[in-house]
């Protein structure tokens, strides 16, 4: 429905801030997401960031995933 | 938060991570029969299209794209208002979406080649500073979406922000009843794939009456490819183990309660009545439309405009059965005939991740048997180191 | 005619399926399409005509880019560029062009000897010979700004190179990264240039005739100008009837491309390039050619996909997950969406 891409956010001015999505940096509004500090990554959609990544939510995520990944030397999924 | 982000990025793209997930879900989905996923999102559609995930998924795993881009599902009469508008002078302002939909006849596309001024936005912020640059103008800001680009209206019409000689022609509809409507068909969903980033906003709680009252799990999900490949996954062990339940794998940005600000903001601009959607008919509360108090702001309202009925779909097209999973493309006596990606007639061969283009880019030949084409990409999907 | 509608639309300009039918139903009835082995119907980057045993390339070309100065060039630069590189495509070594500028009044001077200047920089570097070319102006609001029209001709030296001589078994290369140029236009409609560093990758490639003489074994050339990356494998696939097999994760694309047209849910695949080159090579000669290309400054050439024989006229793209998509020619230009 609404393409959302995460990006860092490095600076904040006022109701906006400076975000980087890799290798690119903008200005979006932070009207909806008022309490982002630098360091945060949050999810933009039409110039707006919409919503702050929670960090431990997606540490959990990169260990679980790891884990699963690395436990098992996984043959790429062309030899099924 | 430093770059662990980027790391779990890269490896919700990877094709390790893939390969485990998609073996896990061979293992499942074995011993059950036909499970139909339905997801109500263009943009998880871009991303299952883009990432040929239907072609590593096993042949009774149904991956069906329902009513859920606004390409889709917006009625050819408020696209022909639109167009009425912007051949009168007034000038339009539009998410590049709707260029090249078609109305009863034209689309905005055909309309800026016949004079009419029609100019694509990123934002609705560019929208307000286009016509803060033109103050003499009068734009026009065609405000389609869900409830995640409503939320990116609401706030600088909430605040005030918005200059005189811009209005709005609200067209922002909602999700779950669209999926309630789904779920009422008697063929409909086995389980739900909701789309994210609705749910930034909207949160999970209005998805738990589908696994409440009908029996349908709902899974949450981002958009990399293993965000939907995890939520299939979900759906396949629930189902095997005969449960039924909501579950937000999209963890990481979507809340239980969603954005509170954001739907504090939509809900003071904007009130929710029955809509229109195309090829469908009228859903109940499914539609957003401005409150009294922000009338000024609605284009409607300010230049008279009176939405006729349009042709939504053309006579024996069959785009309203295929949006909600009823038909596929092949059913359709237009499609890969008249109906192609360059003459579209219905609005699944206009949109980028409509069914019928999906099924056309495959030319699936009568009676939707696997085409060569499909057979040389699991070809090379087989072969490749 | 009918079926095209009755206006001329901006789709009909992107240098697609639209621009091919329309060009096609025009030039139906001429009767004299050839002079050589590259003619009206082949639609290459060059035409290519035979006198006795010499055999030259000529080419046209018309540049209307809004912004006229960009980061990475000007309309100039680009109009010179993209005629020798459409000459490069095709085997020949550029020797000559004439330039047509069409102006609208009051467009400043000092602007028309910047672009004037980027043309002559290029021409005299290369040793090319400016011949003539034409000049004027038109009133005011009749034109905004300038349209550089050139054409450029050529020794032929390899081949010629045509698109529909992708051999199987070849070797897909691109001399650097995808969608710069593209990218840049993009990020310029909706008014994000000053905020994004993303400038045109606009440069000529005269010295991949020597690359390619050196070298040999390249069977087809292409700039992948408007459509991008997408538009010239699907010309390949079809002129020749092979299947060409890409695989994502080898094709060079700078972070801040892929990520403005994520941003912007365009495909970075259908971005022009106007300083690239797509070759179909011999297996044999790949390595050698990536190798020189290299020693000639292109630091990221990379060998992105081999060419099968089924399914005939098709491009497949091997997805970053190691599963597989069609990838479409591009249907007009691309269009930023949020859905």
């Amino acid at each position: 429905m609404c393409l959302g891409i995460p990006g860092k956010v490095l600076e904040v001015r006022g109701d906006t801030a400076i975000v980087d999505f890799g290798g690119l940096r903008k200005e979006v509004s932070i009207v909806l997401t008022p309490d982002v500090q630098p360091g945060d990554y949050v999810i933009v959609h039409a110039g707006f960031a919409i919503s702050k990544i929670s960090r431990e939510e997606a540490l959990e995520m990169l260990k679980l995933l790891s884990e699963v990944v690395n436990s098992i030397k996984v043959p790429k999924t062309s030899s099924r | 938060m430093t770059d662990e982000y980027r790391q779990l990025l890269n490896l919700l793209r990877s094709s390790e991570a893939a390969g485990t997930v998609v073996r896990d879900i061979e293992r499942l989905s074995r011993g059950i029969d036909n499970v139909k996923i339905v997801h109500v999102c263009g943009t998880h559609e871009h991303t299952i299209s883009r990432f040929g995930i239907r072609l590593i998924l096993p042949k009774n795993v149904k991956l069906i794209a329902g009513p859920g881009c606004p390409v889709c599902i917006t009625p050819a009469s408020e696209i022909d208002a639109v167009i009425e508008l912007a051949l009168s002078g007034v000038a339009v302002l539009t998410f590049g979406d709707m260029l090249r939909v078609p109305g009863s006849e034209l689309s905005l596309f055909q309309a800026r080649s016949r004079g009419a001024d029609v100019r694509v936005v990123y934002s609705f912020l560019d929208a307000i500073k286009v016509a803060r640059s033109e103050p003499s103008r009068e734009f026009v800001f065609f405000a389609i979406g869900f409830e995640t680009t409503a939320a990116t209206v609401a706030p600088y019409i909430a605040l005030g922000k918005v200059p005189e000689n811009l209005s709005l022609f609200v067209s922002h509809r909602l999700i779950p009843p669209a999926m309630e409507f789904m779920s009422l068909l008697r063929h409909g969903a086995d389980a739900y794939i909701a789309p994210g980033h609705v749910s930034t906003i909207i949160g999970c709680k209005p998805y738990e009456v589908f696994p409440k009252v009908y029996r349908q799990s709902v899974v949450i999900a981002g958009f990399e490819p293993l965000d939907v490949l995890l939520a299939v996954k979900t759906i396949l062990d629930l189902t095997k183990r005969g449960d039924v339940k909501l579950v937000n794998e999209y963890s990481r940005a979507v809340r239980y309660e969603g954005n509170v600000l954001a739907l504090k903001y939509m809900y003071r601009v904007f009130e929710v009545v029955d809509g229109a959607w195309r090829g469908i008919g009228v859903i109940p509360q499914s539609k957003l439309c401005l409150r009294s108090e922000y009338r000024r702001y609605d284009a409607v309202e300010r230049y008279g405009i009176s939405i006729r009925r349009g042709i939504d779909v053309r006579p024996g097209c069959r785009c309203g059965d295929v949006i909600v999973g009823r038909a596929v493309p092949t059913d359709c006596p237009y499609f890969a005939k008249v109906c192609t990606p360059n003459n579209p007639l219905g609005p699944c061969m206009v949109s980028m991740e409509g069914t019928c283009r999906i099924w056309y880019q495959f030319e699936r030949t009568r009676g939707g048997e696997v085409s060569e084409r499909e057979r040389a990409t699991e070809y090379l999907y087989n072969s490749s180191s | 005619m009918s079926e095209l509608g009755d206006v001329i639309t901006l789709v009909m300009g992107a240098g697609g399926v639209e621009t091919q039918k329309l060009v096609t139903s025009l030039i139906s009835d001429v009767v004299k399409r050839r002079l050589g082995p590259l003619g009206l119907d082949d639609f290459d980057d060059s035409a290519v005509v035979e006198f006795g045993e010499f055999k030259v390339a000529i080419t046209v070309d018309s540049y209307t880019i809004k912004p006229v100065f960009f980061p990475g060039g000007d309309i100039g630069k680009l109009a010179i560029s993209g005629t020798i590189n459409d000459l490069v495509a095709v085997g020949a070594r550029p020797v000559a062009v004439l330039d047509s500028i069409v102006v609208e009044e009051g467009f400043p001077l000092g602007d028309l000897a910047r672009i004037a200047k980027s043309i002559q920089d290029i021409a005299n570097r290369y040793n090319i010979a400016l011949l003539g070319g034409d000049f004027k102006v038109m009133p005011k609001g009749s034109l905004d700004g300038v349209v550089v029209t050139m054409v450029g001709l050529g020794v032929c030296e390899v081949g010629p190179l045509s698109d529909s001589n992708v051999k199987v078994g070849d070797k897909i290369v691109i001399t650097g990264p995808v969608g710069d140029h593209g990218a840049m236009v993009l990020a310029h409609q909706l008014n994000m240039l000053s905020e994004v560093s993303i400038s045109s990758d606009c440069r000529p490639l005269y010295e991949l005739i020597d690359v390619m003489k050196r070298v040999g074994g390249v069977h087809a050339c292409k700039d992948p100008t408007r459509g991008g990356l997408a538009m010239a494998l699907n010309e390949f696939a079809r002129k020749s009837n092979v299947c060409i097999v890409i695989y994502e994760e080898y094709i060079p694309v700078r972070e801040s491309v892929r990520s403005l047209a994520e941003l912007t849910g365009v495909d970075y695949l259908e971005l022009a390039c106007e300083g690239q080159m797509v070759m179909s090579v011999d297996a044999e000669f790949a390595d050698e050619l990536i190798e020189e290309l290299k020693r000639y400054g292109f630091s990221e050439a990379s060998v992105i996909g081999e060419v099968r024989e089924e399914p005939r006229g098709t491009v497949l793209l091997r997805t970053s997950i190691g599963s597989a998509r069609i990838l479409q020619p591009p249907i007009g230009a691309p269009i930023p969406r949020i859905c």
